[in-house]
């Protein structure tokens, strides 16, 4: 069983090749979301802001 | 056809369509990926030549054709943009660019991890094949960059296009270089005269793996444009909306 | 700065550094062609002064010797015309085999014996499995023969 994982003598070549494939694969989703999150949220907490200010009277600058 | 064109180019209308399309391109790209994945590591038949090295095939040649393809996109894009004055055309150059610059690595890393056992050596400054893929990354660095440097979004927009149409040469520099000059790196497997120079057995996992990160890539793409339309249209009735509804 | 001078000195440093990297790739490929050397120019002497340089060719079958030394190895490799022996001290590539093609770096030391100071080994853009490429050359072997027979 363990000499499909050994590669032959290549296992830390190919494991760390495919390590690498998926850690890529995950920092993609995580940037894209995170991204996504925090622009979502600036946009809100500007309107928000927005919100507030013309109700106390101030003409909005945006 | 024009009609649902015009239609999808719609910042609010591509927004919820993407929304929908993203999962279904996430499912079957990693249903594909792990098909490939298991299939390339435990039941293809180690290279005559390489051994069980030559698996690093099935993390690396997805990754070098993504990189490309990022970039063509990019290219294809910026073109549009600039010639139709299409602002979804901009949005997704900027989306792709930060992708394409983590496939560009992907396939450095995993071709400098193959090359070690094989070739003797981790890089070979001059490579033709290997330095005309590093001034890839420093392309989508140099986009990201310029982006980053200019506040008003229709003047980077124009800027960053002009950038990567001139470095659009460097694609088919990457993809000839191997015969145009003496390279370490070998011919096209894949594309070349009389089919795939590749054993069906090796051969299926690898087209599952180079389709199956194109899928895992769209939803990528059709992501980062929706958080690039979301930025570009802030200040519009539709986004105010949503924010409002969404967070409410 | 006013915004206008950022943007054009941002839109000039990308221009800039856009012709600095084509200038370099130029340059790194017309260095690593220019250090490139025929095998039969080797032969004949026609080798850069004072400036290692590459050789390519295949490994000859059954030309790998063992040296003195722990690592030492001496083997020939041919362009099909002309042939030279490469002296190596060092770890081969694990690809590195009769027949193989290698690059090989290094210069001509005053018996005119290319000594090697690095050997890369380059392989085909084929991929089959062991059984495959046996019983392939088992063909060419009897197709060889069987137009022995022929003539």
């Amino acid at each position: 069983m363990m000499e499909i994982f050994a590669m032959g003598k290549y296992g830390a070549y190919v494991w760390s090749s495919f390590a690498l494939m998926f850690m890529v694969m995950i920092a993609c989703v995580v940037q894209a979301r995170s991204r996504h999150r925090k622009m979502f949220r600036q946009i809100e907490s500007r309107l928000k802001s927005q919100a507030l200010s013309e109700k106390n009277g101030h003409r909005s600058e945006n | 056809m024009w009609k649902f064109l015009h239609k999808l180019a719609s910042p609010p209308h591509f927004y919820a369509l993407a929304a929908k399309m993203i999962p279904w391109f996430n499912i079957s790209g990693l249903l594909l990926i792990a098909y490939g994945t298991v299939a390339g590591l435990f039941f293809a038949p180690a290279d005559y030549q390489q051994g069980d090295a030559f698996r690093i095939i099935y993390a690396h040649v997805p990754a070098a054709y993504l990189s490309m393809m990022a970039y063509s996109i990019m290219a294809i894009s910026a073109g549009i943009g600039l010639i139709w004055r299409m602002k979804l055309a901009h949005a997704v150059a900027a989306a792709a660019a930060p992708l394409g610059a983590w496939f560009t690595f992907l396939a450095l890393a995993t071709g400098s991890i193959w090359g070690r056992p094989m070739w003797g050596t981790w890089w070979e400054w001059g490579d033709p094949r290997l330095t005309s893929e590093l001034i890839m990354l420093f392309l989508y660095f140099g986009y990201m960059s310029l982006r980053a440097a200019i506040d008003e979004t229709s003047k980077a927009d124009k800027a960053s296009a002009v950038l990567i149409l001139v470095g659009a040469v460097n694609v088919p520099i990457i993809h000839f270089s191997v015969e145009w000059w003496s390279s370490l790196h070998q011919g096209p497997t894949l594309i070349k005269e009389g089919g795939p120079a590749i054993e069906t057995a090796m051969l299926y996992p690898l087209l599952a793996m180079i389709l199956g990160f194109s899928l895992f890539f769209g939803a990528l793409l059709l992501a980062r444009v929706r958080t690039e339309v979301l930025h570009r249209e802030r200040r519009s009735r539709w986004v105010r909306n949503l924010v409002l509804t969404e967070s409410a | 700065m006013k915004p206008r001078q950022q943007r054009m000195l941002a839109v000039g440093l990308a221009a800039l550094g856009v012709v600095i990297a084509a200038a370099f790739t130029l340059r790194a490929f017309q260095d690593n062609m220019m250090f490139y050397v025929e095998i039969s120019d080797v032969v004949q002497g026609n080798v850069p002064d004072e400036r290692k340089f590459r050789v390519g060719g295949l490994v000859v079958p059954n030309s790998i010797v063992r040296e003195s030394g722990e690592l030492a190895v001496k083997f020939t490799v041919t362009d099909t015309k002309n042939s030279l022996d490469v002296h190596y001290d060092g770890i081969l590539p694990d690809l590195f085999r009769e027949g193989q093609g290698i690059i090989a770096h290094g210069s001509l030391d005053e018996n005119g014996q290319f000594q090697a100071d690095t050997v890369l080994a380059k392989h085909d853009e084929k991929y089959m499995p062991p059984e495959v490429a046996d019983s392939l050359a088992k063909h060419a072997a009897e197709k060889e023969a069987a137009t022995v027979v022929d003539e």
